[in-house]
């Protein structure tokens, strides 16, 4: 376990010394979320009761989900990795006493924990400060409180393990290009980052909460903005669980299975 | 002790011509070639000894050291590596091997190289009294004092390299796996290098295993080489026997006053101009002593050396003989 911890730490202070990446990051969420919000503005001005959230829960939701964008971000990928996998410096990675899978998946958590915790606190001090119904607001209890941080470390641990399995997919491919873009513009929309899912049709959105992509950030940040309350959060916290064990064990069957037809590239 | 028995190892290459048409046509029919990097490999290494792995590219060098270090799976074949299989046992066999590929890094990009040997102690669970003993002799051979503290990304390649042998040897393995460890390095870092490896294994009777295309490496380094070429094995023998077996002439160079050598027999002038000759020996006629007694005798010998066919040479020669 030490092994795993002091990697984690390490890549998680590499992670931190990237201050101007940090600061151009937090400019263009917090830009990006205000721009959601006045766009999401207009279409409560037409008419506020046709939405499933009320304006300021919404707003809440946008915040968040900026501020931590970088635990929810399934687009973002360690470059290093499918380097790794594609020009053979997967040979020095598979030569250590260790468990690969474990050693990437340590190191997907470090980088996108040294990400948010940069970018985080900037964003949500200047949107807590923000007037109603525009900025964010405390939780609607303590208990939503408790169930966010819950459900956000469990949908974050979702997000590695699928990202994980993009990883494992390169193995096969032997390029990242395909896998990377089916799945990113897929995961997106399917997991809530473009449009919240209760947005959604119903029919449809019955679906798409069961998939593995709504138990990533659609959970904590509607939990935080009061749109799942009382049973549904075990409902959804169960579910989260299912898909975090499911995504580890396949991607650890495949990973398996991937390192024995390993073909080190490259000479 | 390292036993390899008659391993081989397939990979399945895809090939196709030049041009847009052959790259249209391998988009429905790919054609594969299957090629044997590795075909019945065996051999038996010692404890401490130090073995030379030679052959033109592509002859399957660092696939065996892959195999070796439990990366690649062969196809056939059993490997014993002090009484484990690597690809089976990995993660128990890797706690007892160092591997350096000569053509990578091992060291973390973006921070001090002190930053990753202190992972690797954590990774390896090396003990914290080992470690830093480790450190301090690797520190003081290889010379890393001041490199320790800067981040990988900005070494020179000399640098890097000696850093990349010290990462592999902080775990004190029994085995060391060198794939081309001078590559593009200058003649003093070479040096070092060499000096290094052959200090370790004096010390510490490493066993070491290197392949390398830089044949002062082979001379300084190995007593045994191991020549493969299309994934065979076509030699295992001592360096001065090859030597000897792979070159039966000498090269006699000579500065005289006088009017001029006539050679005897077993003796070829290659070049005579202005009172300096060369001339070669043919050993398996007269000794190099009966050549300069002869020279000696005609005129007044200034200065005198003989020398043999350099290593490089012999290697070509033995390349050649084995047709790879």
């Amino acid at each position: 376990m030490k092994k795993y911890i002091s990697f984690f730490r390490m890549r998680f202070i590499a992670g931190l010394q990237y201050r101007a990446a940090a600061l151009a990051g937090i400019v263009t969420q917090f830009a990006w979320g205000a721009m959601l919000i006045l766009m999401y503005q207009a279409f409560y001005a037409a008419d506020a009761e046709a939405f499933p959230m009320s304006f300021q829960a919404l707003s809440s939701y946008m915040w968040l989900q900026q501020a931590f964008l970088a635990l929810f971000m399934t687009w973002f990928f360690d470059n290093d990795i499918f380097r790794l996998i594609m020009d053979g410096g997967i040979a020095y990675e598979i030569c250590r006493p260790i468990n690969l899978y474990d050693m990437w998946f340590t190191r997907n958590m470090a980088n996108r924990l040294s990400k948010a915790l940069l970018r985080c606190f900037p964003i949500l001090i200047v949107a807590a400060l923000l007037p109603d119904p525009y900025g964010m607001r405390l939780p609607v209890n303590v208990g939503a409180a408790f169930w966010f941080l819950i459900t956000m470390i469990l949908g974050y641990l979702v997000v590695v393990a699928f990202g994980m399995l993009v990883y494992i997919a390169t193995f096969f491919t032997l390029s990242p290009t395909g896998v990377k873009l089916a799945a990113v513009s897929a995961v997106e929309f399917l997991s809530g980052a473009v449009i919240p899912l209760p947005f959604l049709p119903d029919n449809l959105r019955r679906v798409i909460e069961l998939l593995p992509f709504a138990s990533m950030q659609n959970v904590p940040l509607r939990i935080y903005s009061g749109d799942i309350v009382g049973e549904e959060i075990y409902y959804r916290f169960g579910l989260q669980l299912f898909w975090v064990v499911i995504l580890i064990v396949l991607g650890k069957l495949l990973m398996g299975k991937a390192l024995k037809r390993v073909v080190v590239q490259g000479g | 002790m390292i036993q390899v028995k008659h391993i081989s190892k397939t990979f399945q290459v895809s090939r196709r011509n030049a041009g847009f048409s052959e790259a249209f046509k391998a988009l429905f029919h790919k054609q594969y070639e299957c090629i044997k990097a590795l075909d019945d490999i065996s051999f038996t290494i010692a404890d401490g000894e130090m073995v030379g792995y030679i052959g033109p590219n592509g002859a399957g060098k660092s696939s065996t050291i892959k195999v070796l270090s439990g990366i690649l799976t062969p196809d056939t074949g059993s490997c014993i590596i002090n009484g484990r299989v690597p690809w089976k046992e990995r993660i128990e066999h890797v706690k007892e091997i160092g591997v350096v590929f000569g053509q990578r890094s091992q060291l973390w990009w973006d921070v001090p190289v002190i930053d990753s040997f202190e992972l690797l102690r954590d990774i390896y669970r090396i003990p914290s009294v080992i470690y830093r003993n480790n450190l301090e002799e690797l520190v003081t051979l290889l010379n890393l004092e001041q490199i320790i503290r800067t981040p990988a990304r900005q070494l020179s390649l000399g640098q890097r390299m000696r850093c990349e042998i010290a990462a592999s040897l902080l775990h004190s393995p029994k085995i060391l796996f060198l794939d081309e460890p001078t590559i593009g390095l200058d003649a003093v870092s070479k040096l070092a290098v060499r000096d290094f490896i052959l200090e370790r294994n004096k010390k510490h009777n490493t066993t070491v295993i290197l392949t390398t295309h830089d044949m002062q490496d082979i001379e300084t380094l190995t007593n045994r080489i191991l020549l493969i070429g299309k994934g065979k094995i076509l030699m295992d023998g001592q360096l001065d026997e090859i030597k000897r077996q792979h070159c039966n002439s000498k090269r006699l160079t000579v500065e005289y006053e006088g009017k001029g050598i006539r050679t005897m027999e077993g003796l070829r002038t290659i070049k005579d101009e202005k009172q300096q000759a060369v001339f070669d020996v043919d050993l398996s006629r007269i000794t190099v002593s009966e050549a300069i007694s002869d020279i000696s005798e005609q005129v007044e010998v200034k200065d005198i050396s003989v020398g043999g066919p350099s290593i490089d040479e012999i290697v070509a020669g033995l390349y050649q003989e084995y047709k790879i």
